[in-house]
């Protein structure tokens, strides 16, 4: 399941997984999970809870043990190097009480033989205002961005983030998205796991969609979208469409406040809507979107 | 407000019931506690007089002397003189007997104990023994005690200001992410060590300065060796810690773990009370326990004035204990909450 460069030419996946299984007692958490990632892109993992995609990422980044399988770092299994090589921002990681910003990030700092300059990390990170403020009276967003800040400060060739933007507000979500973009502009390969299908959309070059411990679905999120789907969304407010099904033969789909309608020919359709009376006041036209795709794969069911 | 409050206690009492090893734990200690105590004090009468008596065989021959008949007095088998008159000196024994061949016995002359005593040997009828008149001032209680809060204390700050610090950051994840850098275990443990050794020291020294400025408590030896005494005895002590709590997740099993651990010491290794004279299995087991080595290395010097040879084979056995639960403590260890 190699990756292809640009000009077709096969090249060395800087992280390698094959046939990865990790099994707890009774559960299969990963079952036979394969994949490579390119130097340079942004991989991304992404699933229901309970998937599989942190014990996957954790297994990838050597703080579990798989039951079987293999992890390979630049074409051989991973060596004390890889430790040095790798930033990682887990989903949830407490920080040392009482210690302020800049004291946090000395701590890391010590822990690594080759490091980035502070400076630069904390303008990057932009703390520059946060650097004397106890980590324990950092905002959500604060908080990531010294997360992100410490899995920088060994100039990682991989970073792993582990849904980063849990939990954040929309501006600092998009703020994070954006630090990421510069992270990427570096050429640093970034494996990020992610429950926010625009998130996903956004940022990663190459997705793999996981279910109870399998791949189901890997590719670009547009190759994805086009492989899966030739339809686009007419979305309209419940109460403009009173139409009889008998009536309108397309696709639809109807919650409380919205029907959707799926469909190939959307001037076909619109025309269709007319004919029927239908108020096109509030008509939203969209493309389908990785949200759509996740769906349909993963299924609508609340999993218990 | 009622409401609130009994949902919160509902809540936290499933929380601790369900947590069976903290349950456990809350109900094994106290048991252990009241078995051990009860083994300790089992004798309902404490003798009143402590007699020493030289024997080089270490067999007591109890028809050696009628004033062996004597009730109510603790005949103790010692086997070094030199030491024994010492300890009669320091009114640590209240008597000392040789009826090998010098056929003496020694008294302190200041002692109202020895006093009596002497009376009583006197007028026990058996063989006559030359007097050996002994002086010195008694080892004061606090003189005695001091080694034993400072070394209690030393264990507890050893014991818990590890212990639970590293079962929070295990919980809390604070290990995990460690564990995601190039630190080796040994590394963190080592540091740990270090950290608390400093701590633990500086805090001791300063109570230690404190109490001989208001209590002019007696050091007679090495200010050095007993800097040596405290540095092993609180190396192996908090390598012991990391060993016990080396896989474990709840604060309240660490707790009971180190309660667990600390409770015979206090009791066992010379705290509060000599163990001079009680049972000798308890003695045997007093001595696998650092704080025994700790404190009897520290009376020694502080009390004593003893030197390093005296004090080496306590020396050795906290370096051997430090460097097992050291090396036990970084194989065990877990970084992570849920392996």
């Amino acid at each position: 399941m190699g990756i292809q460069a640009d000009s077709n030419m096969s090249v060395t996946p800087v992280l390698e997984v094959r046939g990865l299984c990790k099994r707890y007692a009774g559960i299969t958490a990963v079952d036979g999970v394969s994949f490579s990632i390119v130097e340079g892109s942004c991989f991304g993992l992404l699933g229901p809870n309970g998937a599989g995609k942190t014990t996957t990422v954790e297994i990838m980044e050597g703080i579990i043990e798989p039951t079987s399988g293999e992890v390979d770092y630049l074409g051989a299994p991973r060596d004390r190097l890889f430790r040095e090589q790798i930033g990682i921002q887990f989903q949830s990681t407490a920080l040392q009480d009482y210690l302020n910003v800049e004291e946090t990030l000395r701590l890391f700092l010590g822990l690594y033989e080759h490091t980035s300059e502070l400076s630069e990390i904390v303008q990057i990170c932009a703390l520059q205002e946060l650097m004397a403020r106890d980590n324990r009276k950092l905002s959500g967003g604060q908080r990531q961005r010294l997360l992100l800040a410490i899995a920088l400060l060994n100039d990682p060739r991989v970073l792993f983030l582990d849904e980063p933007t849990t939990g954040l507000d929309p501006q600092s979500r998009r703020n994070f998205w954006h630090l990421v973009d510069r992270v990427k502009r570096e050429r640093k390969t970034i494996v990020l796991t992610t429950h926010y299908m625009e998130e996903a959309y956004r940022l990663c070059d190459e997705i793999v969609i996981m279910d109870r411990g399998k791949i189901i679905a890997q590719g670009s999120p547009t190759e994805l979208l086009a492989e899966h789907f030739d339809e686009t969304i007419l979305q309209i407010p419940a109460e403009d469409f009173n139409v009889p099904a008998e009536r309108f033969p397309y696709t639809v789909l109807n919650d409380d406040r919205n029907v959707e309608i799926s469909v190939k020919d959307v001037d076909a359709a619109i025309r269709r809507l007319i004919d029927c009376g239908v108020s096109l006041r509030h008509l939203e036209i969209r493309p389908r979107t990785l949200d759509d795709l996740f769906l349909e794969l993963t299924g609508k069911e609340l999993r218990t | 407000m009622t409401r609130r409050f009994l949902a919160v206690f509902h809540a936290r009492n499933i929380e601790f019931v369900r947590d069976r090893s903290s349950v456990s734990w809350n109900l094994l200690v106290p048991v252990l506690l009241v078995l051990v105590m009860a083994w300790i004090f089992w004798e309902d009468s404490r003798p009143l007089f402590k007699v020493g008596v030289v024997d080089r065989s270490g067999e007591f021959d109890s028809d050696a002397h009628t004033f062996f008949t004597t009730r109510h007095i603790q005949f103790v088998v010692v086997d070094d003189e030199a030491l024994a008159i010492r300890k009669v000196a320091r009114h640590q024994l209240d008597m000392l007997l040789n009826l090998e061949r010098e056929r003496t016995y020694w008294v302190n002359t200041d002692s109202p104990k020895g006093y009596i005593l002497e009376k009583m040997l006197l007028g026990s009828g058996g063989t006559t023994l030359s007097k050996a008149p002994v002086s010195g001032d008694p080892v004061r209680y606090i003189d005695w005690l001091l080694p034993g809060i400072l070394g209690m204390n030393m264990m507890f700050s050893c014991f818990f200001g590890v212990g639970f610090v590293v079962v929070r950051y295990r919980k809390t994840g604070f290990l995990k992410r460690l564990n995601a850098t190039p630190l080796r275990a040994i590394e963190f443990l080592s540091a740990q060590i270090a950290s608390r050794l400093l701590i633990t020291i500086s805090s001791v020294s300063i109570v230690f300065a404190g109490t001989s400025l208001f209590l002019g408590v007696r050091m007679e030896g090495s200010y050095l060796l007993l800097f040596a005494v405290a540095a092993l005895g609180a190396i192996s002590m908090i390598a012991l810690a990391l060993v016990v709590i080396s896989r474990v997740n709840s604060e309240e099993l660490a707790s009971g773990l180190l309660n667990f651990l600390g409770w015979p010491m206090m009791l066992l290794s010379g705290v509060w009370f000599s163990m001079e004279g009680s049972n000798e299995l308890l003695q045997a087991a007093s001595q696998v326990l650092p704080l025994t080595h700790v404190l009897e290395a520290a009376r020694a010097i502080m009390i004593d004035g003893m030197g390093w040879a005296h004090v080496a084979p306590n020396l050795m056995v906290l370096f051997a204990m430090g460097a097992a639960c050291m090396t036990a403590g970084a194989i065990l260890f877990r970084w992570r909450s849920d392996t």
